[in-house]
């Protein structure tokens, strides 16, 4: 008997997961040279040295804290020690706020570009430079000009998100099969109906991929971004424990990130399901 | 000669290149089904294309009811070859979707109402909520046909309407078509490339020459009395002199077309009347 794809893959990913912990484990267990000294000194040089204690932390370390993090991710003692439930609400507000700009702007612009041909060469040249510009450039800038770090990632979140939608947006309209528009000519159907009732559920699924690189690129360049403007946020989070040497902390919130971008991910590719037509 | 449509010397040319059809005339009265048989290429669905509005002629003029027309109508309805429906509507927000067309101001209700009418009339009742993608390709094209008449337009355009679909569901369809077209005394321009769906829709058939420079070399008035029906309508004794005339165009004459002499703005009438023995 064999069992089910799903099955069968979520097995080999178990695997996997339990093959790379105990090579992990292995690898932290701790074999390295104990070295004599007085006591003082030991107290200064630290468990590496004095029991043989790994530098990595192991996944037993690791899952203990991760643990404690997720028992109690909202508390809050302070600027510098702030549970990371708080941290990832931070970054994932700013991504939201930069990203729904982003779509406001993108996808009325990427609509322009994609039903007028002149437009569309016009604008060809700007997007071409401004979009392989790194997110980050713009942030000297933006601290210049708007003079607020937070106010400054979400800039830099836009900016970094307007692309893939807008270059998606006015292909998918570009693309509308003739036919349907077509249909709406013979209907003597307006432009704005058009617009709403054919361009824009034809073009729907391709604005929405473009949405999901988008959200992809934002939560990339948030991590970034807030560990150049500090004060909140899952990346200010991994550069304050990185300045307090905690690497069991900064490994959790690297896999805080992953999981976080996940589910942004997941929630796009949900809504893109909900507009994608069968042909 | 002004017929209700009355095609006056259009001309289709791209860029510098030889014209697809020039100084072609053709009238047709109120109540006709046209069709109009030419190999591809030859320009026929250019042709529909500028009778919609869709397309706009290099040179000549299109006269419906008197007026020169400047572009689509309500007045006339499409069925277009490969069914154009909108695959995120389900069957009824197709229908419903020409019908507000038509009637911005009728609610919701009196829309629905109106579509159902004629999704019932082309026999798809109970596949209302149904998508296009859930649907045979026989029944896609009733959505259209359905769409088409529930503006009731005064003109039907069809562009090889049944060409993708199986000889028994193109059968049926045909059957349908002609019963809704002569009962609601719609004029149809229809372009096929098959001769027996010509002959048993058609009362007039229009032979197209082939492309570039194409003309309208004859047009042949069926013969066969109205009230034919398809199941026995190749047992009639004129049939196949009709068909074995428009055959016999099609093999040798489309592409060998003499146009010495041959008038565009007269172009000649046959009524093939003599029965094969």
């Amino acid at each position: 008997m064999t069992a089910s794809l799903p099955w069968r893959a979520a097995l080999v990913s178990v695997l996997i997961f339990v093959a790379l912990v105990l090579a992990w484990h292995a690898a932290t267990r701790g074999t390295g040279s104990v070295q004599q000294m007085s006591p003082e000194y030991a107290k200064l040089m630290g468990l590496t040295a004095t029991q043989g204690k790994s530098a990595m932390p192991g996944p037993l370390e690791i899952g203990a804290k991760l643990w404690e993090h997720v028992r109690n991710p909202f508390y809050d003692n302070g600027p510098n020690d702030k549970g990371i439930g708080i941290q990832i609400a931070y970054s994932v507000g700013r991504v939201l706020i930069g990203y729904g700009l982003a779509v406001l702007v993108a996808v009325p612009v990427g609509f322009l570009i994609g039903m007028s041909p002149l437009m569309n060469r016009a604008l060809d040249p700007y997007i071409q430079i401004l979009k392989p510009i790194s997110p980050l450039a713009w942030m000297p800038l933006a601290l210049y000009t708007i003079k607020d770090s937070s106010l400054s990632a979400i800039f830099v979140i836009f900016i970094g998100s307007l692309w893939p939608t807008m270059i998606n947006t006015s292909f998918g309209v570009a693309q509308v099969r003739k036919e349907w528009l077509n249909v709406a000519r013979t209907l003597e159907v307006g432009t704005f109906r058009r617009a709403f009732t054919i361009i824009l559920p034809a073009a729907a699924p391709t604005i929405l991929t473009g949405m999901r690189i988008s959200i992809g690129i934002a939560w990339l360049v948030i991590v970034a971004a807030e560990m150049l403007v500090g004060g909140t946020g899952i990346g200010y989070f991994v550069w304050n424990e990185w300045n307090n040497l905690s690497i069991i902390n900064v490994i959790v919130a690297i896999v805080a990130i992953g999981v976080g971008g996940m589910v942004l991910d997941l929630i796009l590719a949900r809504l893109t399901r909900l507009v994608t037509f069968p042909e | 000669m002004s017929g209700f449509i009355s095609i006056e010397g259009i001309a289709r040319r791209y860029g510098t290149n030889a014209p697809i059809f020039e100084d072609l005339w053709l009238s047709m009265s109120q109540g006709d089904f046209v069709c109009v048989i030419g190999h591809s290429g030859c320009g026929k669905t250019t042709v529909l294309n500028i009778l919609a509005g869709l397309d706009a002629p290099s040179e000549g003029a299109v006269i419906v009811d008197g007026k020169e027309i400047s572009g689509p109508s309500l007045d006339r309805a499409v069925i277009f070859q490969g069914h154009s429906l909108l695959p995120w509507r389900t069957v009824l927000g197709n229908v419903a979707y020409a019908v507000s067309s038509r009637h911005r101001d009728w609610s919701t209700a009196q829309v629905n109402a109106h579509a159902q009418i004629f999704i019932d009339r082309v026999g798809l009742t109970g596949s209302e909520h149904k998508r296009p993608a859930e649907l045979s390709g026989g029944m896609k094209q009733r959505v259209g046909i359905a769409r088409a008449l529930s503006i009731e337009p005064k003109i039907m355009l069809m562009d090889e309407p049944f060409s993708a679909l199986d000889a028994l569901t193109r059968g049926t369809l045909q059957d349908e078509v002609r019963r809704i077209c002569t009962g609601t005394g719609q004029t149809v321009f229809m372009i096929t490339h098959d001769v027996d769906e010509a002959i048993y829709l058609a009362d007039k058939i229009v032979l197209m020459t082939n492309g570039p420079g194409a003309v309208l070399a004859e047009i042949v008035d069926n013969p066969l009395p109205r009230d034919r029906a398809r199941t026995d309508i190749h047992k009639h004794p004129l049939y196949y002199g009709v068909r074995n005339h428009i055959v016999d165009f099609l093999v040798s004459r489309s592409r060998a077309f003499n146009t010495t002499g041959h008038d565009p703005r007269n172009v000649p009438v046959v009524r093939p009347t003599h029965a094969l023995t």
